[in-house]
């Protein structure tokens, strides 16, 4: 692997370089806690009944036989929510979201996937829920499904919801309908834009239902103190996040519920929404004992939320010189079971590495029979970056230009009005493009059966709210507590901030991941924006640290906190040189002055740096079986600052090998029923290390003016551009386009046998 | 999983009279590697599991040049392409051993329960078939032979009758000028269900210019593993040239019955047949010149 970093203008102490994480070692060998490591005293086992059907009218539920089988402590349905006995009147404006919340925990009138939950057992243990599984009476008026989006958004297509009417550009539809939303935005004269074209092209393009595939199913144990506090330990990317759904769903004020996250293993935007988390509690409120559910990877992929499959429709417009003067886009995605598909996402990015005057996106959120959607690194934006790269390599063809250069001449940079009217700031689009051209992997030669594709892509990443608290302990040491999950190497990445900051060591800050009733509101790890969010409420309690260390000095010598500087971990005298402390020496007397200090920050910035990257993907595809395998691949990406480069190039190569498996193999399999015929990793092909070359890295770094350090944010949009990447390659090899994910062998000799080759 | 009751019998004689009194209540246990996943996801229910990795004769592997080779039929893939006698006597056998799930599968899957299992796209069948392999079969009414290419007879079902336990399978020796490939095709380059896959045994000539004699068989394209005689057949007293790979190539293809479902389409199995019959011929011939 070759990895290097260009454009750093800055040199840092502890920021950019790669210390060993705190939470490695026990990671590595098995002493870290994860959710199934929780086991209280008493601890009961739920297992979640789930619908067979994809589409079905609940009538009827009888329990009683399952209760009665010995072992058994309770079994749940949707009445015993509190929502149920809560009329639209008295939930006023808030009614359908949270019916919706509530039902897709468990449903209550109609199931509405495969695998949707509709009863829960607790029991001694899980061969007895198991057991009493079998034992729960469900009469199902099984109902016609709809699995495909497009075919959900015909007029006669079955109706999952019968009073969800179109919300359009705010205007609600005359009649009951599957499409949730339709959104659109624009820009200047798209007549115009396209008169003022030499070439256009319009072509469609799908995407399957793909699954985050972490590797850690789900799982919560739940369990009620004496005062009516509720518990919760469980794997989530947001222990707030789940705290506010728990807490509306059961109609409990959020400060009775506490989140323990416990370590996670991983996410990708699958671990935001709570599963288990009220289906335990209700459980564990009934029996009076712990209630701990874990589920199996079938009900991972049943009924946890994937990535929605797409349609989508591009055109673009451009004059002979390569220069776009119009695009165009309409986007529908399957939000699956519930409204809230990423559609929104999607229409923003599609066109977001661009200068364009003139384009108009549009977007449909539609409601399918399939588990409901969550976030998925990126979400919306590779869907969308496959369709529009893909266009656009196919229209540097038709032109016969370079694919770097025709986006360079087109790229969007400091100043770019985005189709959504949002202004670029600083942007390192260009100079990924530039590095990527000047890449000995771009100036190697290629042929034969290989071929080589290229394409972009662009993630908004996000600010929202963090909190961070750090105590000096009495030697010095700095404890940094924060309510971030750590995904990816959060601790490692927040507490180099800190020391960074405080001008101490790295191993003198001593990272923990807290409890809901330990911090301030935190928004979830995702949106890539926790090493930036998190990152500034460090900074910033850091710097708290220092004026109360300030304080104490002027304390000790009897001075003016004016008189005195904070420069590189020494508290000293600005005039009197005899006078100056290290932060340890200064910790120790901390006892004597006051008692300890804490600092405490938190913030909810705006000035989040939109990430960019550019894939470069070379591959070879077998003639006689059209199977594909990923030769070469590089990465390349605006950090902005990489606080740790090692974790941004983990980052990168993630996503690349995520999109890697998005592009070739990964997809759900539904029958006509709507049941996924593939819920194992067995059928579910996610790419194993035999699949993949080693991703090459190259970290930009074009600092991000709303950060101290520069960080932008880096773990979603590794995976926006390597779906295209790999398809324009594919079609550089074999000259078939494929318009179609996954590109599976089977789709290729299709393709060859349609364009007359045996 | 439903709860069981298991029972590992020390001797061939004890595990068939528990499987006879048992009926359709006991499952053999081996390796475990289809039989645990299987029993996991509900789609098969044994109240009682009878693990026969504990009888003498079933993990038995001996390989005498003149008799050929005896594989116990609990004996783990590891075990044989870890032995470098019966590796390089048998090449075709170890292009399955070696692929079965990967290195942690390899080390309980057996050859025999891979039989036993019936899959249609069972990696080992093949390759055995090709080979001429025999299954010996004990029961309550004594022993018997069941040629390779009989045993399996409909999706997860195959000969044994009540009682019957699979002992070992029996590969003839190789003979001079003798040469087999099993090739399979997957997505992806490893823990996959075959598309397609087809085993090919030929012998050659002293010249190597000319076949004496061939088998070929194939998975994932039946509802059972397909012994494809006509094609093998075909090439007995040919010269070896591209053109009768080929021609056994299109009788493979007749022979392939496949259907459509999510791993792959009825054109795109019948297809790869043609293209996997083509490379386990040339590379059987490959390693019957000694390559």
């Amino acid at each position: 692997m070759t990895s290097n970093q260009v454009l750093s203008e800055v040199e840092y102490d502890v920021v950019g370089k790669r210390p060993v994480r705190p939470d490695g070692v026990d990671k590595v060998t098995g002493r870290a806690q994860y959710g199934d490591d929780t086991n209280l005293t008493g601890t009961l086992r739920a297992k979640v009944l789930r619908s067979p059907h994809a589409h079905a009218r609940i009538k009827f539920i009888d329990t009683s036989k399952a209760e009665a089988l010995p072992g058994v402590r309770a079994v749940i349905t949707a009445k015993d929510l509190p929502f149920a006995s809560l009329s639209k009147k008295e939930l006023g404006g808030e009614y359908t979201s949270l019916k919706f919340a509530s039902d897709h925990m468990m449903a209550s009138d109609k199931a509405l996937f495969k695998g949707h939950p509709v009863a829960a057992i607790a029991a001694v243990n899980a061969h007895v829920a198991e057991s009493a599984m079998a034992l729960i009476e469900v009469d199902y008026e099984v109902l016609k499904p709809v699995v495909d989006v497009r075919e959900a958004m015909q007029d006669g297509a079955p109706l999952l919801h019968e009073d969800l009417r179109t919300n359009d550009m705010g205007e609600t539809g005359e009649k009951p309908s599957n499409v949730a939303t339709h959104m659109s935005y624009s820009i200047g004269d798209l007549d115009k834009g396209f008169a003022e074209a030499d070439l256009v092209l319009e072509k469609e393009y799908t995407t399957s239902t793909v699954h985050q595939g972490y590797i850690e199913p789900h799982n919560t144990t739940a369990f009620w103190n004496s005062d009516g506090q509720l518990n919760l330990w469980t794997s989530t990317q947001g222990s707030f996040q789940v705290r506010g759904t728990v807490a509306s769903i059961l109609r409990l004020p959020v400060s009775q519920v506490k989140v323990t996250p416990m370590e996670i293993g991983g996410g990708f935007g699958g671990k935001i929404t709570a599963y288990l988390d009220a289906i335990c509690a209700v459980l564990s409120k009934k029996t009076g004992a712990p209630v701990k559910a874990l589920m199996t990877r079938t009900e991972v992929f049943e009924a946890s939320g994937p990535a929605p499959a797409s349609w989508m429709r591009v055109k673009i417009g451009v004059k002979n010189n390569g220069k776009m003067t119009a695009v165009e886009t309409e986007m529908a995605m399957d939000a699956g079971a519930y409204p809230g598909s990423p559609v929104m996402q999607a229409i923003v990015c599609a066109f977001a590495c661009y200068d364009v005057e003139n384009g108009k996106v549009d977007g449909y959120d539609v409601v399918d029979n399939k588990p409901k959607t969550a976030a998925y690194r990126a979400p919306g934006a590779p869907q969308a970056a496959f369709a529009v790269e893909s266009l656009i390599d196919e229209i540097c063809a038709e032109l016969n230009m370079d694919p770097i250069e025709f986006r360079l001449l087109n790229a969007a940079k400091e100043g770019t009005r985005r189709i959504e009217g949002l202004v670029a700031r600083r942007i390192g689009l260009v100079e990924c493009l530039e590095v990527a051209r000047d890449h000995d992997h771009y100036k190697s030669k290629i042929d034969g059966p290989n071929g080589r594709g290229v394409a972009c892509g662009y993630w908004p990443n996000r600010g929202f709210q963090s909190s961070v608290v750090m105590t000096v302990n009495y030697d010095g040491v700095v404890s940094l507590l924060m309510g971030s999950v750590d995904i990816g190497g959060t601790r490692a990445s927040i507490a180099q901030q800190t020391a960074e900051t405080l001008g101490i060591g790295y191993e003198d800050v001593k990272p923990t991941v807290v409890d809901t009733d330990s911090i301030g509101y935190t928004f979830i790890t995702g949106g890539s924006r926790t090493c930036f969010a998190t990152g500034l409420a460090a900074i910033n309690a850091a710097e708290d640290v220092k004026s109360q260390m300030i304080s104490r000095a002027a304390k000790i010598w009897d001075t003016n906190e004016d008189d005195i500087e904070y420069v590189a971990g020494v508290v000293q005298h600005k005039s009197d040189e005899e006078l100056k402390l290290t932060f340890k020496d200064l910790a120790r007397q901390l006892a004597t002055t006051g008692g300890s200090v804490s600092g405490r920050a938190s913030v909810d910035p705006s000035g989040e740096g939109n990430g960019y990257a550019v894939h470069i993907a070379d591959v070879t595809v077998d003639p006689d079986t059209g199977k594909t395998d990923v030769t070469r691949f590089t990465a390349v990406q605006d950090a902005g600052k990489a606080i740790h480069p090692s974790y941004v190039e983990g980052q990168m190569q993630g996503g690349a090998v995520q999109g890697i498996g998005w592009a070739l193999n990964e997809e759900y399999f539904f029958d006509d029923s709507g049941k996924m015929m593939n819920p194992t990793f067995l059928d579910y092909r996610m790419p194993i290390s035999l699949d993949l070359p080693m991703i090459d890295t190259v970290i930009v770094e074009v600092a991000n003016p709303g950060h101290p350090y520069g960080v932008r944010g880096v773990g979603e949009v590794a995976i926006v551009p390597p779906m295209a990447a790999v398809g324009n390659a594919v079609s550089a090899a074999t000259g078939n386009r494929m318009r179609s994910l996954p590109i599976t062998p089977g789709k290729i000799l299709e393709a060859d046998w349609e364009n007359g080759k045996s | 999983m439903e709860p069981f009751d298991f029972i590992s019998p020390s001797s061939i004689e004890e595990a068939v009279k528990t499987l006879a009194s048992s009926g359709d209540q006991a499952r053999i246990l081996a390796g475990g590697t289809d039989m645990l996943v299987q029993m996991r996801a509900g789609r098969r229910t044994a109240p009682l599991v009878v693990d026969i990795k504990g009888i003498p004769e079933l993990n038995v592997m001996s390989y005498d040049a003149s008799k050929g080779l005896t594989l116990g039929a609990a004996v783990p893939c590891y075990r044989i392409y870890q032995d470098a006698t019966v590796a390089t006597a048998y090449p075709g056998l170890i292009d399955s051993a070696f692929l079965i799930g990967g290195i942690q599968i390899q080390g309980r899957a057996s050859i025999g329960g891979n039989i036993c299992n019936a899959a249609p796209s069972g990696d080992a069948i093949p390759a055995v078939i090709a080979l001429g392999g025999v299954c010996n079969v004990t029961g309550p009414n004594g022993t018997r032979e069941i040629l390779c290419e009989d045993f399996c007879t409909a999706p997860g079902r195959n000969a044994l009758e009540n009682g019957e336990i699979l002992v070992s399978i029996s590969i003839p020796a190789p003979q001079p000028n003798a040469g087999a490939n099993y090739l399979r095709f997957i997505p992806r380059n490893e823990m996959d269900i075959a598309v397609a896959g087809v085993g090919s045994a030929v012998q050659l000539d002293a010249s190597g210019q000319n076949f004496v004699s061939a088998r070929i068989a194939l998975a994932s394209v039946a509802p059972t593993p397909v012994f494809a005689k006509e094609a093998g057949d075909s090439l007995a007293g040919k010269a070896v040239s591209e053109e009768a790979v080929q021609q056994a190539s299109e009788l493979a293809m007749a022979a392939a019955k496949p259907i459509s479902d999510m791993r792959g389409t009825i054109r795109q199995r019948t297809h790869l047949i043609g293209v996997l019959t083509r490379r386990t011929l040339n590379n059987a011939i490959e390693r019957a010149r000694g390559g």
